[in-house]
């Protein structure tokens, strides 16, 4: 993308963004969605694409900040946006404490230990909220009603999302252009040399763990308020569905890249939700073989594509 | 919950006959945890669809003893069918991973495990599922330990299917081969050994130990389609304590987990049984991480 920048892009994106739910307010819920799956993608790729750590129980840290909110609201007896607040403050900081717990404990594991201990992780975290009578247990949570006009809960939510999004991708891609982002690679290509080299990579593993922890804490709690009521398997605490797209989505746009993840996000939701609603039960089918075709037939990703048609055809080295 | 801890200290017959069943139980672990052994060691493959297959198994002896037949019977032909499926997942799927990046692997057959699990739920419900081998069962110590039938004949097939692999591997030449493949693929290969039939065979053979353990969990307990990834997390966990290439080792550990989930399981109730399962697993990885961290170990 020469003169294609990438302010442009977000350009075009903001204004998608702010433009479409007053243009089509039909398409308002799936546009939030959308958001949501790009932090999710995001998120994931800070770790699994830059750092090398692929993570399935990112979604702990979204099912920490859905409870979160959800039982604020339901105990702090304050008006609603006050407990929102609140619940979403809350959210991100036992999102974040439980980054830096589990983070201390499993970001020294390596590899597919790694891997499959997130797994681990994302599951217990659902079965003990689905077993937990404080929080619902299996029946889940219902989340208060929004105090607005009739509509207005839709385009709040929506620009909350969409806030989100934007802010994270910021984030993130300045952080990318710092040091901590460099190290984050440096550990990717070999953790031992970035030990040797100096790095502390153990603290920046968990920091980077945190910053995931904290945007998709804000985020599960505005899902949850979106959606109205949270079931432990499969809205919280959703591996099976959230917990596999982001990483589907990172792996789609590109792992590693700064709009891969963006990219993956858009496409994979776009056609989930034009094909979907005709495959009537079929969908998690489709969701598995979804997965392995992305995965064994084109694990570089839609950024990963581009970047090698681009060296075939200039001649170059990428 | 203290309640029953309480329990289990005030009647140590209760606490025989949580034990004894969970240790029939492990059995079953043992033998699905062996087949994930073989397939790590020789693919270098985490199988996380291994659970699955277990479940599949399950259902081949339900729809056996649907069309009429004896239960027992299930236990051979499930190993057979999961052998073909095995072979077909591999000649279809598993080979395209097996030289990849260990992550693209795991999340390959995660991708599989979803399209498993999604399919038995569409053909067979999401019933839970048993099947009563119609044998009876033991009692010991008055009544107070009650252990089926079935989970002892369990429980003998899957140390009997243990030894008798362990011996394919050591005797005969197929198991040679897949010994020497594991060693050394490259060496194999100029050796004149095929080895991607042999890998072939090595995940063909995984799924039938998981189709005779899926066939022994439908009679002893039961089968769900949703059941598969909790045997991937307790085999993954017994290979991680047991280690790759130790029978005797995968065998006490799975027995250990029986006994361990099912006391757990009584403890702090049924509910919580699969996050004690997970959570066992976390707390084990971490365990190992930090005692090689002491050592100042690295952990391949």
């Amino acid at each position: 993308m020469n003169r294609l920048s990438d302010w442009h892009i977000m350009g075009a994106l903001v204004v998608l963004g702010l433009g479409l739910p007053f243009v089509a307010p039909s398409l308002i819920t799936q546009l939030s969605f959308l958001w949501l799956m790009v932090v999710f993608a995001m998120t994931w790729d800070m770790l699994g694409g830059r750092m090398g750590y692929n993570s399935f129980g990112n979604i702990v840290f979204f099912g920490i900040g859905c409870y979160a909110a959800a039982v604020v609201q339901r105990d702090a007896g304050l008006p609603y946006f006050e407990a929102l607040a609140l619940g979403l403050a809350l959210g991100a900081v036992l999102a974040v404490a439980a980054a830096l717990l589990f983070g201390a404990a499993l970001l020294g594991i390596r590899g597919h230990y790694f891997a499959i201990g997130t797994l681990g992780l994302g599951i217990t975290a659902a079965e003990i909220a689905a077993g937990w009578d404080y929080v619902g247990a299996g029946s889940g949570m219902a989340l208060p009603l929004y105090p607005g006009a009739l509509g207005a809960r839709e385009f709040f939510f929506c620009f909350s999302l969409f806030a989100v999004a934007v802010v994270c991708f910021l984030c993130l891609r300045w952080l990318y252009g710092t040091r901590f982002g460099l190290a984050l690679n440096a550990i990717r290509d070999d953790q031992d040399k970035a030990d040797a080299m100096g790095l502390r990579t153990t603290r920046i593993k968990v920091f980077a763990w945190c910053i995931s922890a904290f945007f998709l804490a804000i985020s599960g709690g505005l899902a949850a308020n979106m959606i109205g009521f949270i079931d432990p398997r499969d809205v919280a605490f959703a591996g099976a569905t959230f917990g596999v797209w982001m990483v589907l989505m990172a792996i789609l746009g590109g792992k590693g890249t700064l709009w891969g993840p963006v990219l993956g996000a858009i496409v994979f939701h776009v056609t989930q939700e034009l094909f979907w609603t005709y495959l009537l039960g079929w969908q998690r089918v489709a969701l598995g073989l979804l997965i392995v075709v992305i995965v064994v037939f084109f694990p570089q990703g839609i950024m990963g594509w581009i970047a090698e048609r681009r060296a075939a055809r200039e001649g170059a080295a990428p | 919950m203290l309640d029953n801890l309480a329990l289990l200290v005030q009647f140590p017959a209760v606490t025989v006959d949580v034990v004894v069943n969970g240790l029939l139980i492990g059995a079953i672990f043992a033998l699905a945890a062996y087949g994930m052994a073989l397939v790590w060691g020789v693919l270098n493959i985490v199988n996380v669809v291994q659970g699955e297959l277990v479940v599949l198994g399950g259902y081949v002896t339900f729809l056996l003893v649907q069309a009429g037949m004896p239960p027992l019977i299930g236990v051979p032909v499930s190993a057979i069918v999961m052998f073909g499926v095995g072979w077909v997942l591999y000649r279809a799927i598993v080979f395209r991973v097996v030289d990849k990046d260990i992550f693209i692997s795991i999340l390959a057959t995660f991708g599989l495990a979803i399209l498993i699990q999604q399919l038995a739920n569409l053909s067979f419900g999401a019933d839970v599922r048993s099947v009563d081998a119609g044998l009876g069962s033991l009692h010991f110590l008055d009544g107070m330990v009650t252990v089926a039938w079935v989970k002892m004949i369990a429980f003998v097939l899957a140390l009997a299917a243990g030894a008798s692999l362990w011996l394919f591997l050591r005797h005969a030449r197929l198991g040679q081969a897949i010994r020497a493949t594991a060693q050394n693929p490259r060496a194999a290969r100029i050796l004149g050994i095929d080895t991607g039939r042999v890998y072939a065979a090595t995940y063909a053979l995984n799924a039938a130990l998981c189709g005779a353990a899926g066939s022994l969990a439908v009679m002893a307990w039961t089968i769900h389609p949703y059941m598969g990834l909790p045997y991937t997390v307790r085999s993954f966990m017994v290979v991680v304590v047991a280690g790759v290439g130790n029978v005797g080792a995968v065998v006490a550990a799975g027995l250990g987990l029986g006994a361990l989930e099912n006391l757990a399981g009584f403890v702090l109730g049924t509910e919580f049984q699969i996050a004690f399962v997970f959570a066992l697993m976390v707390a084990i990885l971490v365990w190992r991480h930090w005692r090689a961290a002491r050592r100042r170990e690295h952990l391949k």
